[in-house]
C-alpha cells in the first residue's frame, strides 16, 4: 500500500469528472462553470492473452458508439504506464477509426521492447484527436514532497519539452492549505512567459486541477501536453489533457475510493448504466492499480496478493526471474530487502528469482500456502547444473511465534522433499524471535530426516549473514558462527 | 492480614501484604500520582525513567509488554498512566506488575485522561489508519503532550503530512506512522518494540549502553538491538521512524538529539532506498553540527539491479531519482566520513571496531554488568510454548471454533454444505457425534417436520400466543410455549418409547402388554386418537411407516407397535397407533438398528431424553410461527372472559381478621 501509478484513462476520467466538482481552495478569477464537463471519451481496450483481437475491437464499437462518427479522427496508444510512447513509436495520431483499428491490431498482444524492458501490449486507449493551434500546448506537473506540493509549469509542452526541472516555473503549495497562494502570486510565479490574455483562464484551470489533486489524493500528476484553447473573450477555455501520467495514494482509498469510483463509473463515461445485478460498494468500479509495464502478474503472484488481501498479515511475492537459481522465503519487510541486497552484492542479482516477504504473524496455514507457492515455482523451473539455493530467512521477530510459522514451512518442505534433492537445492535457514529454538530444532530435524542439504542458524548469525556463506566461495570455512545445534 | 488502607488506596508499596493470606484484591498494586511536579526534561531527552504515557487504543498485550519492561528496568511506577479507548465500556484494565497485579484506568475521551494525569507527556497511538488522523490531531491540542508515536500502517500521505506540519508548528515530536516505536533501555519502551521479554533480556535492553540508533524499519530495529548488544556495551536509545514516505520525524531529528545527549557516544543509522533524509545528516556532518561517530547503512542496494521497479515492503522504499537509491546514499555517507560497511553483513564488524576505538580513547567506559532480571512468563505464552499444563474446567467434544474452519464433530463446515448432509446430518453430528446413514438424517428431518406444529389450540401454542399478545419478545413467547412440554404435552414420545421398549424387551406378547397395562390401569402412551381411526387413518402415521419400512434395515419395534394397535383397535376403533407412538418406536428402531450405536449407547440416549429434544426442536418452528402470526395480526393483550371461568371461592369463617398468621380460622370449600 503506497503511492501507485494508475492508467492514463483512469487519470483522465478522474480529472474530467472532478475538475468542476472538487471544492477550490481559494476563489479563482473566473466564475465557477455552470455546467459539468461532458462525459470523457475514453475507449479502453483490453486484450487478454487469448483474446480475439478483432472481436475486442468490434465490441468496442458498441460500447463506444462515438468511434463510428463520420470523419472523426482519433489517437491510439497503449495505456500501460509506458513513458515516452511517442519516442518509442507507440503513438498513432490523427487516424480514422479504421486506421486506428489496423494500428492496434498490429500490436495487440505482441511483445514490445521499451528501453530495457520487454512486455506484451495488452491495454490500449483510443480517444478523439484534438487539433489545436500552435502556442496552446503547455506542460504541468504536480508532485508531492514533505513540506507541500510542487506545481511545475511551462508554456512549452509537448514531446520535446526537454529538461523541465530547469525550464519550468515552480511554486510550492504548503501542506497547510490556508496558506494557498493568491491568484496574483500564482500568475507571477508560474505564468511568467505566458501572454497576459490567458492568465485568468490558466489560473482558473491550475487552481481547479490542484483542487482535484488534493481532493482525490494524487501524489503525482503530469500532463504533457496540456492544451488550453481560450474562447474569444478569454472568460473560459477548452482544456484538453492529451497525455497524462498520475499516481494515487492507495492508502487513501477509505477517504477517496468513492470519488475514484464515481468518476470511472459508466454514467461518468457516457456509457449506458447496466442494470444492477450485482451490489458494488461504490457508484463505480473500484480503482485498479496496474503492474508496471513488462511485469504482468503471474498466476502465483495474483494468488499471493489475493491471500494477502484476505488477512491482517502481510504476504508479498514478486517473481523477478523464474529461471533464477536463488530463491528467498524471508519473513519481514525490512529483512527481505536486506536479503535481496546481500544476494545482489554477492553478484547474484540476475540469478535472484523472487522478492517477497511474509510478516505480521501469519497463521501456520497461510505460511504453508505461501511457502508451497514459492517452492512450487522454484521446482517447476528447469534444473540447474550447479543446483539452486533457497534462503529461509528472517530477522528477530517481534511477536510472531517462529515455531508456528515454521510449521507451515516444514509442511511445504515435506511435500516436495524428493524434488528438492533432485534439483540439488541448498537450504539456508536463519531466524530468531519468540520460540525460535523450537522452530529451528524442528526444521533441522526435518532437514536431517529428509536428507536435505540444509544449514540452520539462530540469532548469533547476522540477519543476512547466511547469504555470503552460501554464495561466496570459501566464506563458509572462515565463518566463526556455529550452526544451530538444536539445544 | 489486609493492608491498612486510606481512602481505598493501598499504602504499602513493597509487595503483597501478609503471606498468602490476602484476598485477590490484596494482590493488586496501586500507584498514586507523584506528590510534586517532575522537573522539566532536558530538550534532547524524549524519554527518561519517569516518563509516563497514555496508550491510545485497546492493546492489552502491548501494554503488558511495556509494564513488564518497566518492571525489569526497576522503574518505581509503570510507564503507562492510562489507556484511552473511545469505544469505552470498561473503566479499568487489569495488568500484571511483576507477579502482582495493578489496575490501569481506561478513559473514553482524551480531555478527561489529560486532566487526570498531568504528568503524562507522551502517547502511544495504536489507532487504525482510518482514525489515527483525527485522534492525533485531537491529542496535539493539549500542550501537555510533547511526543506521539503513531503505530498504524497505511496512513494516507496527505494526512501524514498534515499531522507533521501541525506537530512541527507546535514543537511536538511524532514517531511514525508505520513503526513499532522505539526504546530507551532501562527507562521506557514504546508498545511492542524489542519483541518479547526473552529477547529484551537477550539484547540487554533492561539497562542502558552507549549506542544510540535510528532506523527506518521497525522489524530491523530488533535486529539492530541484537547487533549492537553483541558488538558494544549495548543500546542507549533506539527509534524506528517508520517505513512511510513521510515519517513525522526523520533521521536528523533524532541524531541531533543524540548529538546533544552526553550519554550517547556512538550513533547507528539504518536508512533505506527512497526519500532524501539521509542527506540532511550528511549536511549536518559537513557543517559541523554533528561530531559524534556514526555507523550507517542504507538497505535496498539491490533495487537498481532489477529491471522493473519493485515495490518493497515499505511504502516509502521506492527511488524516484538517482539520489534516492541506496547505493548513492551509501556512497555519499561514506564520503562524508560516516563509517559505512561494504555490505550490511559487514556492519557488525565495523561497529565493533568503532566501539573498541572509543573504549581505547576512554570516551566509553564499559560498566559492570548488572544481574539480568527475571520476569515471570505469561500463562498464555507458556502454554503456547508447551511449558505448562493445567486441568481444564470445561470439556467439549462436539464442535470446535478455534481453527481455520468451524468443525462439527470433526467435520469442517464447508464439507457440511459440500456433502449436503442437511439439518438431519447436522443433528446427527452434534447430537450423536457421528455421521448416521442418509436415511437417518432424513428420518430426523421428517420428525421435525411432523412435529413442527399442531394448531393454535394445544397448550404450547396457546401459551406462546398469550405471551405474544402480552407484548413480550420472541424468546419469552417461545420459551413460555416450550415450558409446557413435559409428560403430558409432547411427552407422549418419551413415554411411548419407554413403555413399548420395556414390553418388547421383556418379551411380552402384544396382547400381554395391552392386558398388563389395563390391569395396572395405565393408558398406553402413543395409542389412541381423538378422531382418527383404523378406517380413517392418520396420514402422518402412514408417511412415517412407509418411510421406515422402505429405508430402515429393521423395524422390529414398529412391527411390535402395529401388532399392539391390532389388539387395541379390536376394542375400540380409534385406539390406533398415533403419530407420537409411531415416531417414538421408529426412533428406537433407528437407534438400535442403524449400526451406529451400541445397545448401551442407544439405551443411554433414550434415557437422556433425546426424543423430547426432537419434539422441542420441531415444535419451536411452530411456536415461532405463532409468535410471528400474532405480531403480524397486531393482536392486543388477551384477557380471558369471566364467563369462561368457574369461580369457586372458599368462604372465610367470621372473625378471621386480626388472627395470627396461620390461625385465621378454618377455610371451607363448599361445592
Amino acid at each position: 500500500m503506497s503511492a501507485k501509478s494508475i492508467l492514463e484513462a483512469d487519470g483522465k476520467a478522474i480529472l474530467n469528472y472532478h475538475l468542476t466538482r472538487a471544492p477550490v481552495i481559494k476563489p479563482t478569477p473566473l466564475p465557477p462553470s455552470a455546467t459539468h464537463n461532458p462525459p470523457s471519451r475514453l475507449a479502453q481496450l483490453y486484450f487478454a492473452e487469448d483474446a480475439d483481437v478483432k472481436g475486442v475491437l468490434d465490441a468496442a464499437e458498441t460500447t463506444y458508439p462515438w468511434l463510428l462518427q463520420k470523419d472523426a479522427k482519433f489517437v491510439a496508444k497503449p495505456d500501460q504506464l509506458i513513458k515516452r510512447r511517442g519516442k518509442s513509436g507507440l503513438l498513432a495520431l490523427n487516424k480514422t477509426w479504421e486506421q486506428a483499428k489496423a494500428w492496434i491490431e498490429e500490436r495487440a498482444g505482441k511483445e514490445q521492447q521499451v528501453q530495457t524492458v520487454k512486455g506484451a501490449l495488452r491495454q490500449f486507449l483510443v480517444e478523439p484527436f484534438v487539433p489545436h493551434p500552435d502556442g496552446t500546448e503547455y506542460y504541468i506537473n504536480i508532485n508531492s514532497v514533505r513540506d507541500g506540493d510542487n506545481i511545475l509549469f511551462t508554456a512549452e509542452g509537448g514531446v520535446d519539452v526537454g529538461d523541465v526541472d530547469e525550464k519550468a516555473k515552480k511554486i510550492l503549495i504548503p501542506v497547510d492549505l490556508s496558506q494557498f497562494p493568491s491568484n496574483d502570486e500564482l500568475a507571477s510565479t508560474l505564468l511568467h512567459d505566458v501572454p497576459k490574455g490567458v492568465h485568468n483562464v490558466l489560473i482558473d484551470f491550475i487552481s481547479r486541477l490542484y483542487a482535484v489533486y488534493v481532493d482525490c489524493q494524487f501524489t503525482y500528476l503530469e500532463i504533457n501536453p496540456l492544451v488550453v484553447i481560450p474562447n474569444a473573450d478569454a472568460t473560459s477555455a477548452e482544456v484538453h489533457f492529451l497525455d497524462l501520467a498520475a499516481k494515487l495514494d492507495q492508502t487513501a482509498d477509505f477517504e477517496c475510493g468513492v470519488k475514484w469510483a464515481v468518476a470511472r463509473g459508466p454514467a461518468a463515461l457516457g456509457q449506458p448504466v447496466p442494470k444492477a445485478d450485482k451490489v458494488s460498494i461504490d457508484a463505480g468500479p473500484p480503482m485498479e492499480f496496474p503492474a508496471p509495464f513488462g511485469r504482468e502478474l503471474s498466476k502465483e503472484e495474483s494468488y499471493i496478493s489475493e491471500l494477502d488481501a484476505k488477512t491482517g498479515a502481510s504476504l508479498k511475492l514478486t517473481v523477478l526471474n523464474s529461471k533464477g537459481r536463488v530463491w528467498t522465503l524471508v519473513a519481514g519487510g525490512g529483512a527481505s530487502v536486506v536479503y535481496a541486497d546481500a544476494i545482489a552484492s554477492a553478484g547474484f542479482a540476475d540469478e535472484l528469482a523472487n522478492y517477497g516477504e511474509y510478516s505480521g504473524a501469519p497463521t501456520e496455514t497461510q505460511t504453508y500456502y505461501y511457502a508451497r507457492t514459492v517452492l512450487d515455482l522454484m521446482l517447476r523451473a528447469p534444473m540447474h547444473p550447479e543446483g539452486k539455493v533457497l534462503f529461509i530467512g528472517g530477522g528477530i521477530a517481534n511477536f510472531t511465534n517462529v515455531a508456528a510459522t515454521f510449521k507451515g514451512v516444514i509442511r511445504a518442505l515435506r511435500e516436495v522433499a524428493p524434488t528438492l534433492v533432485e534439483h540439488k537445492v541448498q537450504i539456508w535457514v536463519r531466524r530468531a524471535g519468540p520460540n525460535y529454538q523450537e522452530g529451528l530444532k524442528n526444521i533441522k530435524a526435518v532437514g536431517e530426516e529428509l536428507k536435505l542439504n540444509m544449514h540452520v542458524y539462530g540469532p548469533d548469525m547476522h540477519v543476512s549473514g547466511i547469504v555470503p556463506l552460501a554464495l561466496v566461495p570459501g566464506k563458509k570455512d572462515k565463518e566463526p558462527v556455529k550452526e544451530f545445534s538444536g539445544h | 492480614m489486609p493492608a491498612p488502607t486510606t481512602n481505598g488506596v493501598q499504602t504499602n508499596g513493597t509487595g503483597p501484604s501478609g503471606p498468602q493470606s490476602g484476598s485477590a484484591n490484596d494482590r493488586i498494586q496501586r500507584f498514586s500520582a507523584p506528590s510534586r511536579p517532575l522537573s522539566p526534561r532536558s530538550e534532547h531527552a524524549l524519554f527518561h525513567d519517569r516518563t509516563r504515557c497514555f496508550v491510545y487504543g485497546l492493546q492489552p498485550r502491548a501494554v503488558q509488554g511495556m509494564l513488564d519492561f518497566d518492571f525489569i528496568c526497576k522503574r518505581k511506577s509503570p510507564s503507562v498512566a492510562g489507556i484511552i479507548y473511545t469505544f469505552g465500556g470498561q473503566f479499568v484494565s487489569k495488568m500484571y506488575w511483576g507477579t502482582s497485579e495493578t489496575l490501569l484506568p481506561v478513559y473514553q475521551d482524551v480531555t478527561n485522561a489529560i486532566a487526570k494525569h498531568t504528568d503524562v507527556d507522551t502517547v502511544v497511538n495504536f489507532a487504525s489508519s482510518r482514525s489515527v488522523y483525527t485522534s492525533t490531531m485531537e491529542l496535539m491540542n493539549f500542550p501537555q503532550i510533547k511526543s506521539i508515536a503513531i503505530i498504524a500502517e497505511g496512513v494516507p500521505e496527505r494526512r501524514a503530512r498534515e499531522i507533521l506540519y501541525v506537530a512541527k508548528s507546535k514543537g511536538i515530536t511524532i514517531i511514525g506512522p508505520a513503526t513499532v516505536g522505539g526504546i530507551k533501555p532501562g527507562a521506557y519502551k514504546i508498545g511492542n518494540t524489542g519483541g518479547m521479554m526473552d529477547n529484551i533480556v537477550a539484547s540487554k535492553l533492561y539497562r542502558k549502553g552507549s549506542v544510540a540508533y535510528v532506523s527506518k524499519s521497525g522489524g530491523m530495529s530488533n535486529e539492530l538491538n541484537n547487533i549492537i548488544c553483541q558488538n558494544s556495551d549495548g543500546v542507549y536509545e533506539g527509534v524506528a521512524i517508520g517505513g512511510d514516505r513521510y515519517p513525522g520525524t526523520t533521521f536528523i531529528d533524532h541524531i541531533l538529539r543524540y548529538q546533544e545527549d552526553p550519554e550517547a557516544k556512538l550513533i547507528v543509522l539504518l536508512g533505506e532506498v527512497g526519500g532524501v533524509e539521509e542527506y540532511k545528516v550528511i549536511e549536518a556532518i559537513k557543517d559541523g553540527t554533528i561530531t559524534k561517530p556514526i555507523v550507517a547503512w542504507a538497505i535496498g542496494t539491490c533495487a537498481s539491479m532489477f529491471k522493473t521497479e519493485v515495490q518493497f515492503g515499505h511504502a516509502g522504499s521506492m527511488a524516484n531519482s538517482q539520489l534516492e537509491t541506496a547505493a548513492v546514499k551509501n556512497k555519499s555517507m561514506k564520503d562524508a566520513g560516516i563509517y559505512v560497511p561494504d555490505t550490511f553483513e559487514d556492519m557488525p564488524a565495523v561497529l565493533a571496531n568503532v566501539y573498541s576505538d572509543l573504549v581505547k580513547k576512554g570516551t566509553i567506559k564499559p560498566q559492570p554488568e548488572p544481574v539480568p532480571p527475571k520476569i515471570p512468563i505469561d500463562y498464555s505464552w507458556a502454554q503456547e510454548l508447551g511449558l505448562i499444563r493445567k486441568p481444564a474446567a470445561f470439556i467439549s467434544t462436539i464442535s470446535d471454533d478455534r481453527g481455520q474452519e468451524l468443525l462439527y464433530a470433526g467435520m469442517p463446515i464447508s464439507d457440511v454444505f459440500k456433502e449436503e448432509i442437511g439439518i438431519g446430518g447436522v443433528m446427527s453430528l452434534l447430537w450423536f457425534r457421528r455421521r448416521l446413514p442418509n436415511y437417518a438424517g432424513r428420518f430426523l428431518e421428517m420428525v421435525l417436520m411432523l412435529t413442527a406444529d399442531h394448531g393454535p389450540a394445544v397448550s404450547g401454542a396457546m401459551n406462546t400466543i398469550i405471551t405474544t399478545r402480552a407484548g413480550k419478545d420472541l424468546i419469552s413467547a417461545l420459551v413460555s410455549g416450550l415450558l409446557t412440554i413435559g409428560s403430558r404435552f409432547g411427552g407422549a414420545l418419551d413415554g411411548a418409547a419407554e413403555e413399548f421398549t420395556k414390553a418388547f424387551d421383556k418379551g411380552l406378547s402384544p396382547r400381554d402388554f395391552v392386558d398388563t397395562m389395563r390391569k395396572e390401569n395405565k393408558l398406553i402412551p402413543g395409542i389412541g386418537h381423538r378422531v382418527k381411526s383404523r378406517n380413517n387413518p392418520d396420514l402422518r402415521v402412514e408417511l412415517v411407516k412407509e418411510f421406515v419400512k422402505k429405508n430402515f434395515p429393521a423395524c422390529k419395534m414398529l412391527d411390535y407397535a402395529i401388532a399392539v394397535e391390532t389388539v387395541t383397535t379390536s376394542k375400540k376403533d380409534n385406539l390406533i397407533l398415533n403419530v407420537d407412538g409411531c415416531v417414538a418406536v421408529c426412533f428406537v428402531d433407528l437407534m438400535r438398528n442403524c449400526g451406529a450405536f451400541s445397545a448401551e449407547e442407544a439405551e443411554d440416549y433414550l434415557k437422556m431424553g433425546v426424543l423430547n429434544g426432537l419434539f422441542v426442536l420441531g415444535r419451536s418452528i411452530g411456536l415461532i410461527a405463532h409468535y410471528l402470526d400474532q405480531k403480524r395480526l397486531r393482536t392486543g393483550l388477551y384477557r380471558h372472559p369471566w364467563d369462561d371461568i368457574t369461580y369457586l371461592l372458599p368462604t372465610l369463617a367470621s372473625g378471621g381478621t386480626g388472627g395470627a398468621p396461620g390461625k385465621e380460622g378454618r377455610v371451607e370449600v363448599s361445592l
